[in-house]
């Protein structure tokens, strides 16, 4: 298989809301960003891929207008998913392994901001059976907490844990939306409190990918992708074990995760129960370091937090703060949709 | 496995982007083995979202004599999620296409989404990711309205202008202008290709009574498009299996290999935009030539299938593509060498003018050219078709998608 590289990483800081900012003019920012960190321009990559929801955007083809700041004249070899960021370098990469590319340039972004977001996810529920009740993202993720602790698997102080030691690590992080040390707060729906539910806010990210020794040109250490996988389950809560994650374990199989052990996982785990949950399928111990960044309950831009898990991850590598690590993205309610890459820096 | 000394020359970013002077020595061939379409129709009733899609794969499976559980990946596209009022059916829709357990991607890029889906699942299998690839694309229009979710008003920017065709019909009198085309041609494509769906059991528009004077004498709707040269609203899906060599060995019926494949967009306004020939659109025919070693596409290529939602996109398109040089597209279609007994037909299913499940319309177009390597297009056959284009564009013209089918593997 070819080597394929993250060779660069650039993020928004996150904030509950960008009134003041466009799409396009969220985007520009990290997409000069990234180009910058390779001094390579638009011109010099060989295909783009972004991920977006026009549902967020609350338009139809809203994906085109941040095309746009791409800068994509003359033409350029572009594709779009309907999917989180994370899916977007999942294109890209395989795009690099035909060996048709060399680099790849990969964006995702979303406002929350301007419709209530819940309600919005609502949205991606069965229509005929389901999403008619309009069951919230939170009231679903609390099923499955609530499941978590009839299984014996967590309780409400070990997911405060959880929460707080993710806002403790996002004290490091600039981009972060909530940072330090916060109260958990009371029930939004229990058992899960504010401080186990993502805070609501908009964001960007884009990373580079390049093959080979082109990836050694562009970057001192590339975050080597080593394998990467990505597996679905069923949509229904009823017919799935909420305790467990399948599809998280199976794509770190696929992914060679579990070939040797990692040293930093980045986990995109909106809610603090389902950290739990990933955990255990990842067969992550406590010898791994779990969300540096504090993770998706520092900042939870919607269809940018995965792309965020595997340029953090990245990061950590090219500062030669991580050897090997994995990465995750999440879509769906309760987890349904996994995606895991292993990332390694070379021998420092 | 890197790749070694493959490259062409670095940094050469002509029209055509650094991507189209790339070899790719490594790739595995993709063959087509299985092809499967609903019934299009205005409204299936009968069936969920689901259901629809699930009827399609079926199909690509029986076609391919293979079983959900030989499929290791699905790729899914259509367009915007506003048209059926679900956000990310894909996920909804895992169960129905047996994904559960498999990866599931999403494509969506616009109205050239269904050739860019195929895009895609074809990729996974010549980077080896994958072996054999389910890829579907659909659109169930009648769950909600096409026209008004591409017309939701965002401020500061200009609104579609109440659908598709009032933002294409100035480009189409701006080609007439320039071509100096008389104005008859649009329905001659029309006729043709209602014409030609009549042969196509599972065309949305089965117009017995058709007639040039019919088409000729229906309302005008956005001027110079006419009712009758503009495309329908319709349910429906389609599928395809995707597999590597040894996959293709084992098909049943005779497989379509891909000999190239490309995307190319551009931004949506801007000064220097032709909306008649967008330069995204030669540039993704001129990659998808080169991979597939075609010099004359004229006399090379066999048959069509091009995305024409209003007739005029017909000559439009044929000069785009380099079937005729500028100016002289109209030409080619009003001496008949595009109809189905011509010497170059284009869309002899019918096309998006007499089918458009939109999201799934650039997958069709996909398909109906494997069918007619493979000779399996029935009554719309083209005979002894070899190699076959299939073509979607969306958004303003600035979105293209395209591959090149042959009856016989890749050489090299």
């Amino acid at each position: 298989m070819r080597e394929v590289a993250i060779v660069a990483f650039a993020q928004t800081d996150h904030r509950r809301s960008t009134d003041d900012l466009s799409e396009v003019e969220m985007v520009m920012p990290v997409l000069h960003g990234v180009l910058a960190q390779t001094g390579l321009k638009a011109s010099d990559i060989d295909f783009t891929c972004s991920g977006s929801s026009d549902y967020l955007a609350g338009r139809a083809f809203s994906f085109t207008m941040t095309l746009d700041g791409v800068g994509a004249w003359p033409p350029i070899s572009e594709s779009h998913v309907e999917m989180d960021g994370a899916w977007a370098l999942y294109e890209a990469w395989v795009k690099l392994l035909t060996g048709e590319a060399d680099t790849a340039l990969v964006y995702s972004y979303g406002k929350s901001s301007p419709g209530v977001v819940r309600d919005v996810l609502t949205r991606q529920l069965d229509p005929y059976y389901v999403a008619p009740l309009w069951p919230d993202s939170v009231a679903l993720a609390a099923l499955q907490a609530q499941a978590l602790i009839d299984a014996g698997d967590t309780g409400e102080p070990a997911l405060a844990e959880i929460a707080a030691r993710s806002r403790g690590a996002a004290a490091d992080n600039p981009h972060a939306q909530l940072r330090g040390a916060r109260p958990q707060g009371g029930y939004v729906v229990q058992p899960l409190r504010t401080g186990d539910c993502p805070p609501v806010g908009d964001g960007a990210a884009a990373v580079v990918l390049a093959a080979g020794d082109r990836a050694r040109e562009l970057c001192g250490r590339p975050a080597w992708i080593r394998g990467m996988d990505h597996r679905i389950e069923a949509h229904s809560l009823g017919v799935r074990d909420l305790t467990d994650s399948p599809s998280a374990r199976l794509a770190a199989e696929r992914a060679g995760a579990f070939e040797r052990p990692v040293d930093t996982a980045e986990l995109h785990a909106p809610f603090s129960s389902q950290e739990v949950v990933l955990r255990k399928a990842l067969d992550l111990g406590d010898d791994v370091r779990v969300n540096p960044s504090g993770g998706a309950l520092a900042a939870n831009p919607v269809m940018a937090a995965g792309l965020i898990r595997l340029g953090e991850a990245a990061a950590r590598i090219h500062r030669g703060e991580s050897d090997r690590a994995l990465a995750h993205a999440t879509s769906g309610p309760c987890l349904q949709q996994n995606l895991v890459a292993v990332l390694e820096g070379e021998a420092q | 496995m890197s790749r070694q000394g493959a490259a062409g020359p670095r940094g050469a970013a002509g029209p055509q982007g650094a991507a189209g002077s790339r070899s790719a020595a490594h790739k595995e061939p993709v063959a087509v083995v299985g092809i499967g379409q609903t019934h299009h129709v205005a409204a299936r009733h009968d069936v969920s979202i689901a259901g629809l899609v699930r009827e399609a794969a079926r199909r690509a499976l029986d076609d391919a004599q293979l079983t959900w559980s030989d499929i290791d990946a699905v790729v899914i596209g259509k367009a915007p999620d506003f048209f059926e009022g679900v956000m990310m059916p894909e996920l909804y829709l895992a169960d129905a296409l047996g994904a559960v357990g498999k990866p599931m991607m999403r494509v969506h890029t616009a109205g050239s989404v269904g050739g860019s889906t195929a895009l895609v699942a074809s990729n996974l299998v010549a980077a080896r990711v994958h072996r054999t690839v389910l890829t579907l694309a659909f659109e169930k229009q009648s769950e909600s309205n096409a026209m008004w979710g591409l017309s939701l008003p965002v401020p500061f920017q200009q609104p579609l202008l109440a659908g598709a065709g009032g933002f294409f019909a100035p480009h189409v009198r701006a080609y007439m202008r320039r071509a100096g085309a008389p104005d008859t041609v649009g329905s001659l494509v029309a006729y043709k290709d209602r014409r030609n769906a009549l042969k196509n059991p599972y065309a949305h528009l089965h117009e017995k009574d058709i007639t040039l004077e019919k088409v000729q004498a229906s309302p005008m709707l956005w001027d110079p498009i006419r009712y009758s040269e503009t495309c329908p609203s319709s349910d429906g899906a389609c599928a395809m299996v995707l597999t590597d060599r040894a996959g293709a060995a084992r098909s049943p019926q005779p497989p379509a290999w891909v000999h190239g494949g490309a995307m190319r967009s551009e931004p949506t306004l801007f000064a220097g935009k032709d909306f008649v020939s967008p330069q995204a659109g030669k540039d993704c025919a001129a990659d998808v030539y080169r991979q597939a070693g075609i010099t004359d596409p004229r006399r090379e290529i066999d048959a069509v299938e091009m995305y024409v939602p209003f007739s005029w996109y017909e000559p439009m398109w044929l000069e785009n593509l380099g079937f005729a040089a500028e100016g002289e597209g109209w030409k080619l279609t009003e001496s008949g060498v595009t109809e189905l007994d011509g010497d170059l037909p284009v869309n002899p299913s019918g096309g998006v003018l007499s089918t458009n499940p939109i999201g799934a319309s650039g997958m069709i177009r996909f398909a109906e050219a494997a069918l007619q390597v493979r000779g399996q297009a029935g009554e719309h056959q083209v005979d002894g078709a070899r190699k076959a284009l299939g073509h979607a564009y969306g958004g303003g013209s600035q979105f293209f998608s395209m591959w090149l089918v042959g009856s016989e593997p890749p050489t090299g």
